[in-house]
């Protein structure tokens, strides 16, 4: 397809006195991931509502795979498939019953749905467990269950709202590799995370969104080195070395160095190799190390540069809706 | 296919599913098996010797009237199941879906009229067996067991409303015995309406439980019917008008959580 699969202008929509989006641009080109990285309340669900055609905007535009998501609605949710954050999967159904179910009411035919259900419950892992009930399932089952039911029909364009929030590393992680194994076969996919590191590993380009806005957007290095990028972070022994441990560090990273009271952080551009070499820098000159860790940027970090403020106070005051 | 044959096997791919689930979730079985044994037995026995009911044998009387009363809340797995949809964010995924925008409402009172069935055939067992006697022909008894399914399927659209309107799943089921129940015994169901203080005579002789217990007894015992079967039908087919609508207009709207 040419021309981006999303595109939305000046996407506005309000609940009550919650003004959720205020104005939202977004372009998303085919094939890629998009990351919209968000703290809750910033209106990152209320974006894939209405991309998903779930929800009316108030004012603004959107398309997606060249259909208008009010005028299109019905033919556009042929050409989509939603995986939200909750694992929408009937508990009192198998695995199987509830992609059968989905297919069905794809329409894709009787015989389609169920091969197609046997497939991807191979696909994603869950080949044994399929004819299980959903109750007994992990919460990493559910989820890949729940992305194998927005790939039933195939469809070209994957919303995924926040599809990793409350797994664990390992199920996040084979999460991450379903999604990039779609790419891969020209899916475009646009996610919600409120974790910079998983917009970081998946998305080619990342929108940070805060109160309804795009506060920011770019490729994740791009967007890092707004932040500052990954940092060595040092603790002395000893408060008094704090001016000769910056003298030896400063060669380690790009050359911005910081940190009074014992504690040293300096801007580094490669991870590899970086805490041996402080080490050995430090060890040279005798300067005694309490702790040394690579600190890469928290979705956090970027609010606080971008914005002036904590992500994690915003989830607090708002409400998602 | 049409937009019409796929309303219609939507409705049936998702019958489907709210059926199925009723024997995994033992709770539920028992609410369709049990309750309704438990209930016969326990007005026949219980207020039985209590109340006077000129005219017929107490289990006569009650049967019609206890049949109206299940039926009136069959429809409440519609309203759960709703409830809980919304909560899980399986309305979000079904409203995402090129589907026919009804079928999730019309899938759940489907499957509502196969567990009636179910209900009307356990209770008049258990009438029969505690003395209740059909007083009239074949044809009368069919008729009145196909109201009683048309009373159910009615009920269900309220029950979908409430499950549509609800806040949580526990609040649809509160919602619906707030409504339900006074419409039951404040009627004709258990108890003759002219002992009733006049007030609420008034109330149970304008509202639809006393015509539709008066129609099912009448087809079942042969009463005078005088416009009770056909009021029953009007009350019935206006129900689901109204509440059908209701609650098409509240799923399109509905968000999840």
């Amino acid at each position: 397809m040419d021309g981006p699969v999303v595109e939305t202008h000046a996407l506005e929509k309000r609940y009550g006195d919650t003004h959720a989006l205020r104005g939202v641009d977004l372009r998303v080109e085919p094939g890629t991931i998009f990351g919209l990285l968000g703290p809750n309340g910033a209106g990152k669900t209320t974006a894939v509502r209405i991309l998903t055609t779930l929800l009316r905007p108030d004012a603004g535009s959107a398309r997606v795979a060249g259909l208008d998501v009010v005028e299109d609605a019905n033919r556009l949710r042929e050409r989509i498939g939603l995986a939200g954050q909750y694992a929408a999967v009937d508990e009192n159904l198998t695995g199987f019953e509830n992609l059968e179910m989905v297919g069905r009411l794809y329409h894709l035919g009787r015989r389609h749905s169920r091969e197609r259900s046997r497939g991807l419950l191979g696909q994603f892992d869950l080949a044994d467990a399929g004819d299980r009930l959903v109750r007994t399932y992990s919460g990493g089952m559910r989820r890949r269950l729940d992305l194998a039911a927005a790939l039933v029909a195939r469809p070209p364009v994957l919303f995924l709202d926040e599809p990793t929030t409350g797994l664990d590393i390992r199920s996040r992680r084979a999460l991450w590799d379903a999604i990039e194994a779609l790419v891969a076969e020209g899916t475009t996919v646009l996610l919600t995370t409120q974790y910079l590191d998983e917009a970081d590993h998946l998305a080619g380009r990342i929108a940070v969104i805060d109160h309804g806005l795009l506060i920011a957007e770019g490729t994740p290095d791009e967007l890092k080195l707004q932040v500052g990028g990954d940092r060595l972070e040092v603790r002395l022994c000893s408060r008094d070395d704090n001016a000769a441990a910056r003298d030896a560090l400063a060669a380690v990273g790009d050359g911005r160095v910081e940190g009074e009271d014992g504690a040293v952080r300096v801007a580094i551009r490669e991870r590899t190799g970086t805490i041996a070499e402080a080490v050995r820098r430090l060890d040279e000159r005798g300067i005694a190390i309490d702790d040394i860790a690579v600190r890469t940027p928290t979705l956090d970090d970027v609010f606080l540069t971008l914005t002036g403020h904590h992500a994690e106070e915003e989830a607090e005051e708002a409400v998602e809706r | 296919m049409s937009g019409l044959g796929y309303a219609l096997s939507d409705t049936v791919v998702l019958a489907k599913r709210s059926l199925l689930r009723i024997p995994r979730q033992p709770d539920l079985l028992l609410g369709f098996t049990v309750q309704p044994v438990m209930f016969v037995l326990l007005f026949v026995y219980v207020f039985g010797g209590a109340i006077q009911t000129p005219g017929f044998d107490y289990e006569d009387f009650l049967i019609p009237g206890i049949l109206v009363q299940s039926m009136a809340f069959g429809g409440f797995v519609t309203a759960l199941g709703l409830a809980e949809d919304l909560k899980k964010g399986l309305i979000d995924r079904f409203r995402s879906l090129p589907m026919s925008r009804a079928a999730v409402l019309t899938g759940r009172t489907t499957a509502d009229i196969a567990t009636n069935v179910i209900q009307v055939a356990i209770m008049l067992l258990v009438g029969l067996a505690v003395g209740f006697r059909f007083q009239t022909g074949v044809p009368d008894v069919i008729a009145g067991i196909a109201l009683l399914l048309l009373l159910g399927y009615a009920f269900s659209w309220v029950f979908a409303f409430l499950g549509l309107a609800a806040s949580s799943p526990e609040a649809s089921n509160a919602y619906g015995f707030i409504v339900i129940l006074p419409l039951t015994f404040a009627s004709s169901a258990f108890v003759p309406v002219e002992t009733m203080p006049s007030w609420l005579q008034t109330f149970a002789e304008v509202q639809p439980v006393t015509t539709m217990v008066d129609a099912t007894r009448a087809l079942f015992l042969g009463t005078p019917a005088g416009n009770d079967v056909w009021g029953a039908v009007v009350w019935a087919f206006a129900i689901i008008l109204v509440f059908g609508w209701l609650s098409v207009w509240r799923y399109r709207r509905a968000v999840g959580r």
